[in-house]
């Protein structure tokens, strides 16, 4: 592991760090204004989710380097109860129409990968990647 | 497809000459512009980040507030460029939800169809048009081996996919029908019983079967619940109501029906009808039965396909070409 940070979520504060960690690496690693905003929101809602959700989890940033690319993993993972119907939240105006903000479905198209472990009772897990282009 | 570099570009040269002459032309470019980066599916976002280079290669000594502001203001725009994904997606999923409904309105074509038989001194017209895709109506013609002909007409209470899935189980019911001389009301309580069983409470349907003998010019029928038809006696130049009593089907198992009689002379016409009919809803409320008669009179002289093609088109510019409801016409008209 090349290198790691993470942030508590447990109140609506612990976001701003969040976010202010994932900007920080993106800029280290040289990600333009837009795609800097795109992680920061990534990470909002990911963070957002978790405050609001699962009451408290944590928000890791991941530098990652691979076959010469480089990219940025946010891994967001929390003990809340999991998400029971999965294909649910993936559906496009599910989460929007109640005015919840962007959703999963946002946060998977501001990035270049995702993907979701969730138990329900156990919590969830989610990974997202973006990369450096 | 052009290149993110080049839509960068153009959008660099479009504000360079609004900025340097402020024309309508160039906002003209403006416009056009936009609607280039919808094509390429460019977000909101991306578009003031080219704002924010193309004023920092221009002005080398603009204020840091400037530019932080368009920060802010790309930070804020995140929301509507995921909102507008979301919505290129929500519209792909509706085209491909309209094609797939366009396909099964093709089925439900193919199952309920029907033909219009050729009848000793009897001309019939039929016209069945949906108000959506799928036809909550039915209409349905039989000959049986005596040549007397059947006519059937039903409406789903309720329009669009439920009722038209509901429509071919009575497709499916009346074909397995013992094949010997339909009565109209056993037709009716057999269906009853079909629709009471295999329906959704919550779902209702009127029908009307009638039954024309071209040897005794004999026209017997009863109803479950259906809009009223008329039948226009030619010889006293008179419509009446074409009424029969009788509950709607899958509304109580053990329904009798009531089977009515009426001698046809010659120029003697049966109007039957779904309620999509009499609920045209003009900018002066539901057409009445009045007017309808009107409209049958004013086309009377034409044949029977063509009184129904032609009302129909003179109902639906009345509304406006907005059909609130699935609609059914049926004339059958006796030769003089």
């Amino acid at each position: 592991m090349e290198f790691q940070s993470c942030v508590k979520i447990i109140n609506e504060w612990d976001i701003v760090a969040a976010r202010q960690l994932g900007r920080n690496v993106a800029k280290e690693l040289g990600f333009g204004t837009v795609d800097q905003a795109r992680i920061t929101t990534a990470i909002s809602e990911l963070a957002r989710n978790i405050y609001l959700y699962a009451g408290q989890g944590r928000v890791c940033i991941e530098k990652l380097y691979e076959n010469g690319k480089s990219g940025l993993l946010i891994i967001a993972s929390d003990e809340g109860p999991g998400i029971p119907d999965v294909r649910k939240v993936m559906e496009d105006g599910f989460s929007t129409s109640g005015g919840l903000g962007a959703g999963l479905p946002g946060v998977k198209r501001l990035m270049d990968e995702f993907d979701l472990d969730t138990n329900v009772g156990k919590g969830t897990e989610i990974r997202a990647t973006k990369w450096l282009r | 497809m052009e290149s993110r570099e080049n839509l960068e570009e153009k959008y660099r040269e479009a504000l360079s000459n609004y900025l340097k002459e402020q024309t309508e032309q160039a906002l003209y470019q403006g416009q056009k512009y936009s609607r280039k980066t919808i094509e390429h599916k460019i977000s909101p976002e991306e578009i003031i980040s080219f704002h924010k280079s193309t004023l920092m290669d221009t002005y080398e000594d603009l204020p840091d507030e400037v530019l932080h502001s368009l920060d802010f203001l790309l930070e804020v725009m995140m929301g509507y460029g995921i909102a507008y994904r979301e919505h290129q997606n929500l519209k792909h999923l509706q085209q491909e939800l309209k094609s797939e409904i366009e396909i099964a309105a093709n089925v439900q074509h193919t199952l309920l169809g029907t033909h219009i038989p050729k009848v000793k001194d009897l001309e019939i017209g039929a016209i069945s048009v949906p108000a959506r895709h799928m036809n909550g109506d039915y209409y349905h013609f039989v000959q049986d081996e005596n040549q007397c002909v059947g006519v059937a007409i039903a409406d789903v209470i309720g329009k669009g996919i439920p009722a038209a899935l509901c429509m071919s189980m009575i497709k499916y019911a009346m074909d397995s029908l013992p094949d010997h001389r339909h009565f109209p009301k056993s037709v009716l309580e057999s269906l009853n019983r079909v629709v009471e069983r295999n329906v959704d409470p919550s779902m209702f349907i009127t029908m009307f079967y009638g039954l024309f003998d071209p040897e005794t010019h004999i026209f017997s029928y009863a109803s479950a619940g259906h809009e009223p038809g008329f039948y226009y006696d030619a010889e006293k130049k008179e419509f009446t109501d074409l009424t029969a009593r009788g509950l709607l089907l899958g509304v109580e198992k053990k329904t009798q029906y009531e089977q009515y009689e009426k001698y046809v002379a010659p120029g003697d016409m049966i109007v039957l009808m779904s309620d999509g009919v009499t609920e045209c809803r003009t900018s002066e409320g539901f057409i009445e039965r009045n007017t309808l008669i009107e409209f049958i009179e004013k086309n009377m002289h034409l044949s029977a396909q063509e009184m129904v093609n032609n009302i129909y088109k003179q109902l639906e510019k009345m509304q406006h070409f907005q059909l609130r409801d699935d609609f059914t016409l049926i004339i059958l008209k006796r030769n003089v």
